[in-house]
């Protein structure tokens, strides 16, 4: 099977800028694939330039086992969820989301059929005679929404589509994105600097840094076994255990990760690997307890349950932790 | 802000008599058209009467100079909102060397006196060796013309977000179509309204004229010349009458497109 996008050795430049530098991925058929990393990692501009916004400077990129370089975005089966939703001021919400149509040539009749679908596909049918100021900005994303799908493309882009709702919104649009797209069974690739949001929606994450991806791969790998520092630190809170520590600990001399949450307070017989050392701060998260451990200088987080209880400040402490839990990283970065 | 306080009785009469001061010669302006009198203006005047319509109505030279001036004015304001529209769109959607300094050098043409901008063309024109003629006129009057189109077609675009243009690509549209269906709905008041000023301005422009018009005569300029000799003074009031109504009603009509349009670009972002 071909994959959806294919990326090949791709690099795009902005004057002395790598903003993408030799990025090679594949994004598989009816995948729900995030591109997560902090701003100007270059995850936008990979987004857009499967949009066709961009041309590569160097590489090659495929969409459905088609060249994609030269390709006008309004030659391209792909249709993007803009970050700020785009939506055009002049045009009631019926013909925003029927433009697609409109612009292809679709009759009237046909196309407001089509759009009344697409609006209540996205849970706002009756909506068509509004205009984008009235609407709240879940509703607009909606709406930005369905002017996309209403075109039937093979991979749907969005530009972190959820960024400017707030919390309880977002929740819920991340579930309702999901269900959509398995639904649908279009693939698609989804820009966020969000780690949580990329985790619980996405297939396979790729995480970037610097215009290249840091570590491709399912939640649970890039959260459990982080492969480089920099995806360890930003895909949660992970301790980065210098090298000499982890040597201490038996392991090779390598930088390690070790999950807050891996780690117990107490030590215990059953061969768990235990540290001593003095709580340095503590605080209360509601479902956990956030603690602060300074073990021979190096600072380790523990998340504990907040069923157990938590020494005082500036008293000793024992840890424990499962030897499979300290992941070895590469030494890159 | 409205404030709720009423002006001290100083400050209206003040108001009031600036007002007037502003006001008052253009009424005199139409008072003297209806005047019995032709030969000065004597207040008040010794009677009323309509005969200097027909008069006007009648006089060729009033329509050689009224058709010079529509026919200048509508072809300068079409260039303009042409090469205005083009300039505005690459200043506010593009990043290019030189970009700022572009930006001035098409505004300078209003900053500067016309006197300049007359002296300027009509040299250049002698040593271009190009006859004075209709043309010679237009193009003086598209320099300035050119700023107004530019400066509101400018405003509007940078509240037409680019990611509008972009989201038009997506979703299927060539450029043409991009610039049809969300490029001139968008900046389309604008230009409404920069077209009427512009128009406007080269209806009763005279010192750029007087430079590049060589013996030709726009209703200005033939007003001007009408004041110097006292025969049928009235004419020239009656004409005045009919530049003021209109030049006024496109600037009227101007100013509600552009207020209007605020709602609606503003709800783009």
């Amino acid at each position: 099977m071909k994959p959806a996008v294919l990326f090949q050795n791709v690099s795009r430049h902005f004057g002395a800028v790598r903003a993408v530098d030799a990025v090679d991925l594949a994004v598989a058929e009816g995948e729900f694939f995030a591109m997560l990393g902090p701003s100007g990692s270059g995850k936008t501009t990979c987004l857009r330039l499967m949009a066709g916004f961009e041309q590569p400077t160097n590489g090659h990129i495929e969409i459905f086992g088609e060249t994609a370089e030269g390709v006008p975005p309004y030659k391209r089966s792909v249709n993007t969820v803009f970050q700020d939703y785009a939506l055009f001021p002049h045009l009631n919400i019926l013909d925003n989301v029927a433009y697609g149509l409109m612009v292809k040539g679709v009759g009237r009749e046909e196309r407001r059929k089509a759009a009344e679908d697409a609006l209540a596909m996205v849970k706002l049918p009756g909506y068509g005679a509004r205009r984008p100021g009235q609407l709240s900005g879940g509703q607009r994303q909606r709406v930005a929404l369905a002017r996309a799908l209403v075109n039937k493309p093979k991979v749907l882009l969005l530009d972190e589509p959820l960024g400017a709702l707030d919390l309880k919104l977002r929740e819920q649009m991340q579930e309702e994105l999901k269900s959509l797209q398995k639904t649908l069974g279009i693939t698609f690739v989804f820009v966020t600097h969000d780690q949580g949001e990329a985790l619980s929606m996405a297939d396979r994450i790729a995480v970037f840094n610097d215009g290249k991806i840091q570590q491709l791969g399912t939640p649970e790998e890039v959260y459990n076994q982080p492969k480089t520092r920099f995806v360890a630190d930003f895909v949660g809170s992970s301790n980065v255990l210098p090298p000499e520590f982890v040597a201490g600990l038996g392991a090779s001399s390598q930088f390690a990760s070790l999950r807050p949450e891996a780690i117990m307070l107490g030590g215990s017989s059953d061969g768990r690997l235990t540290l001593k050392g003095t709580v340095l701060s503590r605080s209360f998260l509601g479902s956990a307890n956030r603690v602060t451990v300074n073990v021979n200088g190096t600072k380790l987080h523990v998340m504990s349950p907040a069923t157990t209880a938590i020494p005082p400040e500036g008293d000793a402490v024992t840890l424990s932790f499962h030897r499979e839990d300290l992941h070895l990283m590469e030494a890159a970065s | 802000m409205h404030s709720d306080r009423s002006a001290p009785l100083g400050l209206k009469i003040a108001a009031a008599a600036g007002l007037l001061f502003l006001h008052l010669p253009i009424l005199l302006i139409f008072l003297y058209a209806f005047t019995t009198e032709d030969k000065s203006y004597q207040f008040p005047p010794p009677g009323l009467t309509l005969q200097w319509f027909a008069v006007t109505w009648n006089r060729p030279d009033v329509w050689q100079a009224l058709s010079l001036s529509v026919r200048v004015a509508s072809i300068s304001t079409a260039i303009a909102l042409v090469l205005g529209t083009l300039c505005a769109a690459a200043v506010s959607q593009t990043r290019f060397f030189g970009r700022e300094a572009i930006s001035l050098l098409v505004i300078l043409p209003i900053a500067l006196p016309g006197i300049i901008t007359g002296i300027a063309l009509r040299s250049a024109f002698s040593f271009a060796d190009i006859p004075f003629s209709f043309w010679t006129i237009v193009l003086g009057h598209a320099t300035f013309c050119i700023v107004v189109v530019y400066n509101n077609a400018v405003a509007r675009f940078r509240r037409v977000s680019g990611s509008l243009m972009e989201a038009s690509m997506d979703l299927g549209a060539n450029g043409f179509q991009t610039f049809r269906h969300v490029i001139l709905p968008n900046i389309g008041t604008a230009l409404l309204a920069g077209g009427m000023l512009a128009f406007a301005l080269s209806f009763d422009e005279v010192i750029v004229t007087t430079f590049t018009g060589g013996q030709q005569s726009t209703l200005p300029i033939w007003m001007l010349q009408e004041l110097i000799r006292p025969r049928q003074r009235p004419v020239t009031n009656v004409v005045a009458m009919i530049v003021v109504i209109v030049t006024f009603l496109p600037i009227l009509a101007a100013y509600y497109l552009t207020r209007d349009g605020d709602q609606i670009a503003g709800s783009g972002k």
